[in-house]
């Protein structure tokens, strides 16, 4: 195995980012089972961090550290300066959502699905005319009322990630979100996730097997071989 | 009301020709269950000649240690039979609820049985305690068996769902309500069909007991609708501790599933 040490060139944007050096994700010296093993690693906020690499190499692992679904076997991330050992898992879920390559799609209509996530963080639910708004940001035509078990995948996926939209997190963690969808959709969508994300300085992290992808959208990409992360420059 | 016909040795003795009776069916189509039927009945008989003997002893001579030796025997018992029907598949975390549901839920209705409806005298009063006492933690092992069998089971087939919960921001009760919910409802169903089909499809155990023994049907009756209530409290609340506690067993303190099905490693 090779250590990689990372070298981060950001793609940034002068004046765009407000936030301390702390912020966003730090890792330091950690280690997830026999899957990661990261001695340093960045992830800025307000940009677009795509992760790439081969089937396996723990990229989702990855992300389930971000979000607290994981926890590091050892070593320290840390959220915006505070480590995620000491954040409530709940809390910072609800902060940091992610998105699952397969997103389950829960029994009910579309309706029920989308508002799913707002229910389990008891936020009120939002009227019909940003229901349909999410639909359409996410060109999912079928109405409100239509059971979800007639979607199809692709439906399904644009439907999961409506549900995530609607909540309005801090950071996005999408796991292959291009995945279900055909080329033009997956434009689409990215395109408006990432400024989404630009506009309203949110974070993305995602996961993608796709260079041509992550380089036309991200600022930030981590290159994961063999449990190693090592972040480089987009484009 | 005439009194009881008294069982001698050899119509006891005759009864038993339901079994040769069953063997021979089981024998005749193949069904290689001989070994279980014989054993299954001989246990059954040994252990009630031996609890006869253990009954009239303790009635005879009344004292609230042994009372109470009896009840921690039956409560200990259930508890192990539970295990026993889950060999090799349950958490360290979702066995001490599981004991801890059934003594609680069980003892909590018992005593209220005994001394709210009953007003049994003296207290320890073996000739009420005991049988009572095992009607309701017979009737909430039961119900504990299904509610552990159907929780592992949801946690298990509707992992993903729990997990698509959490990563919405799900605390881990809101996200396995649903598999509670039903599990609730599994577990207790047997209990409320019982109570449906009670003096129209069968005549209960207890009653036809009693009545057998020469009380008034009215007086069986009574004490047979206490005692449906008192297992439908005792199975409910045992049920509902073993859910409430049960439940994050599944998850680790940082609101993570545990393991592959959740009910070990932990």
């Amino acid at each position: 195995m090779i250590a990689l040490n990372p070298v981060i060139h950001n793609r940034s944007k002068p004046g765009k980012f407000s936030m301390s050096e702390a912020a966003g994700f730090e890792f330091i010296q950690v280690k997830y089972l026999h899957i990661l093993d990261i001695p340093s690693l960045a992830i800025r906020p307000g940009v677009v961090t795509s992760l790439l690499g081969p089937s396996g190499s723990g990229k989702t692992s990855l992300l389930r550290l971000l979000n607290k679904m994981a926890s590091p076997t050892s070593g320290r991330i840390y959220y915006n300066g505070a480590d995620l050992a000491g954040i409530r898992p709940v809390e910072h879920r609800r902060r940091v959502v992610m998105m699952s390559q397969t997103p389950v799609i829960f029994e009910g209509s579309v309706r029920d699905n989308l508002t799913a996530g707002l229910r389990f963080q008891q936020k009120e639910i939002p009227g019909e005319d940003i229901l349909r708004n999410v639909c359409g940001q996410v060109r999912l035509a079928q109405p409100l009322d239509s059971p979800s078990a007639i979607l199809s995948g692709g439906e399904k996926q644009r439907l999961a990630l409506g549900r995530i939209l609607l909540l309005d997190p801090d950071v996005y963690l999408l796991d292959e979100p291009a995945s279900g969808l055909d080329d033009e959709t997956a434009d689409c969508i990215l395109d408006m996730l990432v400024e989404k994300t630009r506009s309203q300085n949110k974070t993305l992290v995602m996961v993608t097997h796709s260079k041509a992808i992550a380089r036309r959208i991200s600022d930030n990409l981590i290159h994961i071989a063999r449990g190693r992360a090592a972040s480089g420059a987009a484009g | 009301m005439n009194g009881i016909i008294d069982l001698g040795f050899y119509q006891v003795a005759a009864a038993y020709i339901f079994v040769i009776i069953v063997l021979a069916i089981i024998r005749h189509r193949g069904i290689s269950r001989e070994k279980e039927i014989v054993i299954a009945s001989f246990r059954m008989t040994l252990q009630l000649v031996l609890v006869g003997y253990i009954l009239v002893y303790v009635f005879d001579n009344p004292n609230p240690f042994i009372t109470a030796a009896i009840v921690i025997v039956m409560e200990a018992f259930a508890i192990y039979t539970i295990f026993s029907k889950f060999r090799g598949g349950l958490s360290t975390g979702l066995k001490k609820v599981i004991a801890l549901a059934t003594g609680a839920g069980t003892v909590l209705c018992l005593l209220f049985f005994l001394f709210v409806i009953v007003r049994v005298n003296p207290w320890y009063n073996p000739q009420y305690f005991i049988p009572i006492a095992g009607m309701l933690i017979g009737n909430s092992m039961t119900a504990v068996s299904l509610a552990v069998k159907s929780l592992t089971d949801g946690m298990t087939t509707r992992k993903q769902m729990v997990e698509e919960a959490l990563v919405l921001g799900a605390t881990p009760q809101m996200a396995t309500r649903d598999i509670l919910n039903s599990t609730f409802d599994s577990a207790i169903m047997p209990t409320i069909n019982s109570m449906i089909g009670m003096g129209i499809v069968f005549l209960p155990g207890m009653m036809t007991g009693q009545i057998l023994a020469g009380a008034a049907p009215t007086t069986a009756i009574a004490y047979q609708i206490a005692i449906m209530l008192g297992i439908l409290g005792a199975v409910a609340l045992t049920v509902i501790f073993t859910l409430q506690m049960g439940y994050r067993t599944f998850f680790n303190k940082e609101d993570q599933l545990v393991g592959e099905t959740g009910i070990k490693n932990l």
